[in-house]
């Protein structure tokens, strides 16, 4: 993985939903008048129609692309027995930050490896702040000047950077899977994230559930999570990986510890963390041995000492000062700072302290950037941000903040099909089986599966992403880095206008 | 070291089936009645709870749907949909929302904070308290209250006038505070009044409920002055009466004598004539704690300090229903708090006065958050409507029906419901104080330093990325 002239892309793979009807944003009707002519079965793009044994179905409703379509199925239609409304259901799903139209493009990039054409907002949610109002500004002067193959476009990260004894690894792409602990999630999950992760050439991290034997083939890609409850951690797991992650804090939760409520414990969920089946788990906040930059380093220093090639990440969330603690964690001797901002996700946290507790990664991120960069060691350290990232946009719009990379999470699961119901803590867990360790819930997903729809989004955003650059004018990512004036706040604008 | 707060809440059932956000499932025509979604997909057995005949699957308004989309997604013959339930996103306006007053309900059944999955679904910020995110503490300034994490997290504050200092008497063994009587100061458990709210279907019963759940909890209960003598006697110590300008004029003497037994605080309503009132208040030889009401509105700042001065030992800071200015709609009660407060600093009176305030306090982050703008404590009013059930649909104002009933509810559980959802909010105060690191809600007062406004974060990191020198194209 650290020599790239040698990786290879995995391949999209076409990989539809795996349940009966997929939503979509429009629904189709079709009336008795319809005379199987075969008409909207030519004219749409997107196999809505299906014509079967001398009868035309709709069979495909949710890949209706509806008023942005421009010969349209109703339109050529000799009877007008077509007729198109909004999906009530899709209404119902996600939220502000997610809102439906960006599951379902998210759904259709798992699906297809490829960004909706049309139909669906796949660039920005509606939280109207934040990302939601940040655009990319594209001069036009710079557009198309980039002569470059895609195949030659550098979007790795190099993890890296003090030039010590440790791995030299770095990513193929500017993202990994943030931690997902194996309790919180499945083993399917689990599973299919490092799967997708080992085919892109980047890491993804276990949370703090410990580390299962059935990840071991892809140890080489495998972050290990230290966090405060200490859950599953052991001298031998933390041998085999290349990074090792403290979490002192979670985005979503700052300030509080980890917590899977007793039902998620299960006989296995127990046994990895070596604790009672059925009872919840709480890890303290913070890490009981670390009050100051200075014990902090002897966490650093005893990694150091039980895996010396190992790199070390610090995962923080996002305080006032959270400058101070990038730069403390430079001097303790990480390699990698990992900021999560506070609207992250998590399988269970009091709602109280999702919105209020610590800043969103959109402030952080410039003030760590620039505080690192006055402190002269910002090339020293690599900084990857999360917290609320859910498109390649908000990639791009990450990096050029100041990250040189992010963490995915929520984006993962909602490859797997999630639609944001927030029952993720609930009883036997997810409905849908991503994030449940009910033995009936959890097959809901099979591994491969799983793994091509990660990689198809995942896919879908390196292209994504590698369009961006080139009309920005750029070679590689690493241009982007730090380069706010490459973006534009909505608010704020003062010359030029939106598209 | 003085015994540790809890607060004892246990599990009260509502009365009523609780509106949810999506809870319309609609079964098109064509269904072949083959039952495979009701008897088999849904994971948390809601077709089975609500006694749903299966073979009369015809629309229905449901309670207990958790919106996981299974049986929509896996019927046969794509016949299930739903959809936004109307009726609880008309729930209450734009302060009072359909989400808050949901969350609300589920407190005040449990007593348990509420815990979800996934991140933060919400916009990225908002009005009012909306505005701002509270600190944490973390590596480089850990806890600065040492290291016992929030089991002794101390959420008490004092009402009234504190000593500015101690004198140290050379000829005695007594060390105490210069002309300062332990009369002069009260203290409750936590920085939560409870006060009638401005509308609701309210009966005598539910006020004994009040009074009992301030009593439990070792708080006040504010009410006026004439409703406070309905009360049953044992209830005195815990009431804070509302004195309005009209039978203070008619003297202050009689109107004290008439409040219930063992009443240890007032509050006075003042009219625009207050000066002569006050002095003549202040003169009097009292048992009761003084506290007197500012309007949130042009003028507060001089009228609270004016008030100090006079010798008032507490000020009421009032906002309207939603926490908005009387005058100003687009004034939040943080903004006023923050500029009595600071009015109060400047003047270098602060320490002598505490500081209250009221309206629109709607969710369990508002009390830290009053409190880092400036409060010392806060009042409560319509969370206990909502914890019995109310819906916000203000029927009661046009002298229509209670949908849920209120004024049948008996007084234990009206008692039983509000001490949950006290409970639940005083457990999330101490989540935030201990991942700010703060120790004692009376040293969280005026912190805005553990505290990030929405406005400055974003003008700080934004405003440079205005400028655009040449044509664009944005996405």
């Amino acid at each position: 993985m650290n020599n790239s002239e040698s990786f290879q892309l995995p391949e999209v793979k076409r990989t539809p939903s795996r349940f009966r009807n997929p939503i979509g944003k429009y629904r189709l009707n079709r009336t008795s008048a319809c005379v199987a002519c075969g008409k909207c079965v030519e004219i749409c793009p997107y196999e809505v129609h299906v014509a079967r044994r001398g009868r035309v179905r709709i069979e495909n409703a949710y890949r209706c692309v509806g008023k942005d379509c421009e010969n349209t199925c109703i339109d050529v239609c000799p009877e007008q027995a077509l007729s198109l409304k909004r999906n009530p259901d899709f209404e119902v799903l996600g939220d502000r930050r997610w809102p439906p139209d960006l599951l379902a493009a998210s759904w259709h990039m798992a699906e297809f490896g490829q960004v909706p054409e049309k139909g669906l907002e796949y660039r920005i949610g509606a939280s109207e702040g934040g990302y939601d109002k940040l655009r990319i500004a594209f001069r036009k002067s710079k557009i198309g000047s980039a002569m470059v193959d895609d195949d030659e476009m550098d979007l790795g990260v190099l993890l890296n950077r003090r030039g010590d004894n440790a791995h030299l690894a770095r990513t193929e792409v500017p993202f990994y899977g943030g931690g997902m602990s194996y309790g919180s999630v499945s083993i399917n999950t689990m599973l299919s994230r490092m799967k997708a992760a080992a085919a892109l050439g980047t890491f993804c991290c276990t949370g703090e559930g410990g580390y299962p034997d059935e990840l071991k083939p892809y140890d080489d890609h495998v972050i290990t999570q230290v966090a405060t409850g200490l859950f599953g951690v052991r001298e031998e797991t933390l041998q085999r990986v290349k990074i090792v992650e403290f979490k002192y804090a979670q985005g979503a939760k700052p300030g509080l510890g980890g917590h899977l409520l007793g039902d998620k414990v299960t006989p296995g969920v127990a046994r990895m963390r070596e604790a009672v089946v059925g009872y919840p788990l709480f890890s303290p906040f913070p890490f009981h041995s670390v009050y100051s930059v200075e014990d902090h380093k002897k966490h650093v220093d005893w990694i150091k000492a039980i895996n010396p090639k190992a790199l070390v990440s610090v995962k923080v969330s996002t305080p006032t000062d959270v400058d101070m603690v990038a730069v403390g964690s430079y001097y303790a001797g990480a390699h990698i700072i990992h900021l999560d901002g506070s609207y992250g996700g998590t399988g269970a946290a009091p709602d109280i302290a999702k919105k209020n507790i610590a800043m969103p990664i959109e402030y952080a991120l410039p003030k760590v950037h620039k505080f690192l960069t006055e402190e002269g060691v910002r090339d020293k350290i690599t900084v990857i941000a999360s917290g609320g990232i859910r498109t390649p946009h908000d990639v791009a719009k990450t990096i050029a903040l100041g990250a040189d990379g992010v963490c995915t999470g929520t984006a993962d699961l909602v490859a797997l099909e999630c639609i944001r119901c927030h029952n993720c803590e609930s009883g036997r867990g997810c409905a849908r089986g991503i994030a449940s360790t009910d033995s009936e819930l959890m097959n809901l997903i099979e591994v491969e599966w799983g793994t091509q729809r990660i990689l198809n989004l995942f896919l879908a955003w390196r292209k994504e992403l590698i369009r961006i650059l080139k009309k920005l004018g750029m070679k590689s990512l690493k241009e982007l880095v730090g380069r706010t004036d490459c973006l534009v706040h909505l608010d704020y604008m003062k010359n030029g206008s939106e598209k | 070291m003085p015994s540790k707060y809890v607060i004892h809440t246990e599990a009260v059932p509502r009365r009523f089936q609780p509106l949810i956000q999506s809870g319309i499932i609609a079964w098109e025509e064509g269904c072949l009645k083959c039952a495979v979604c009701v008897k088999k997909k849904c994971v948390y057995g809601v077709y089975d709870h609500r006694g749903l005949d299966a073979r009369q699957m015809v629309e229905s308004i449901d309670n207990e749907c958790m919106n996981c989309l299974r049986c929509v997604q896996g019927c046969p013959n794509e016949l299930i949909h739903k959809s936004i339930n109307p009726e609880f996103m008309a729930m209450g306006d734009e302060h009072w929302s359909p989400n808050i007053i949901a969350s609300l309900w589920a407190q005040a059944d449990s007593g348990k904070i509420p815990v979800s999955g996934a991140g933060y679904p919400g916009p990225f910020s908002g009005p009012g308290f909306d505005a701002i995110w509270t600190d944490m503490s973390e590596i480089v300034r850990p806890t600065r209250d040492g290291i016992h994490g929030r089991e002794y997290i101390s959420t008490a504050i004092d009402l009234g006038k504190t000593p500015g200092h101690l004198v140290f008497e050379p000829e005695s063994e007594n060390v105490g505070a210069k002309n300062f009587s332990p009369l002069q100061l009260l203290d409750i458990p936590l920085p939560i009044i409870l006060k009638v709210p401005g509308f609701g279907a309210m009966s005598e019963e539910i006020f004994r409920g009040w009074c009992e759940a301030a009593k439990r909890l070792g708080t006040l209960f504010s009410l006026s002055a004439e409703m406070s003598t309905k009360m049953p006697e044992e209830y005195g110590p815990w009431l804070l009466p509302s004195l309005s300008a009209d039978p203070i004029s008619k003297g202050f003497n009689k109107a004290l004598k008439a409040l219930p037994p063992g009443c240890r605080m007032v509050e006075l309503c003042l009219d625009d004539d207050w000066h002569e009132t006050v002095k003549e208040v202040m003169a009097l030889d009292r048992k009761v704690l003084i506290s007197a009401k500012v309007s949130m509105a042009e003028g507060m700042e001089e009228k609270a300090q004016q008030l100090v001065d006079a010798g008032v030992p507490i000020i009421h800071l009032e906002g309207d229903f939603r926490g908005r200015g009387f005058d100003d709609p687009e004034k939040f009660l943080k903004d006023g708090i923050r500029s009595v407060h600071l009015k109060l600093v400047e003047t270098g009176v602060r320490d002598n006065v505490t500081l209250l305030a009221s309206g629109g306090i709607s969710m369990a982050e508002h009390v830290p958050k009053a409190i880092i703008c400036g409060a010392d404590g806060v009042f409560v009013d319509f969370p206990m409507l909502i914890a019995l059930e109310c819906r916000m649909c203000r029927r009661c104002e046009k002298g229509l029906s209670c949908p849920v009933d209120i004024q049948d509810a008996s007084s234990e559980w009206t008692a039983g419901r509000v001490i949950n959802l006290t409970g639940a909010w005083h457990n999330q105060l101490l989540e935030v104080m201990g991942a700010m690191g703060i120790r004692d809600a009376r040293r969280l007062r005026g912190e805005v330093g553990r505290a990030m406004f929405f406005e400055q974060l974003d003008r700080e990191t934004f405003e440079s990325m205005g400028t655009v020198e040449e044509e664009c194209e944005l996405e």
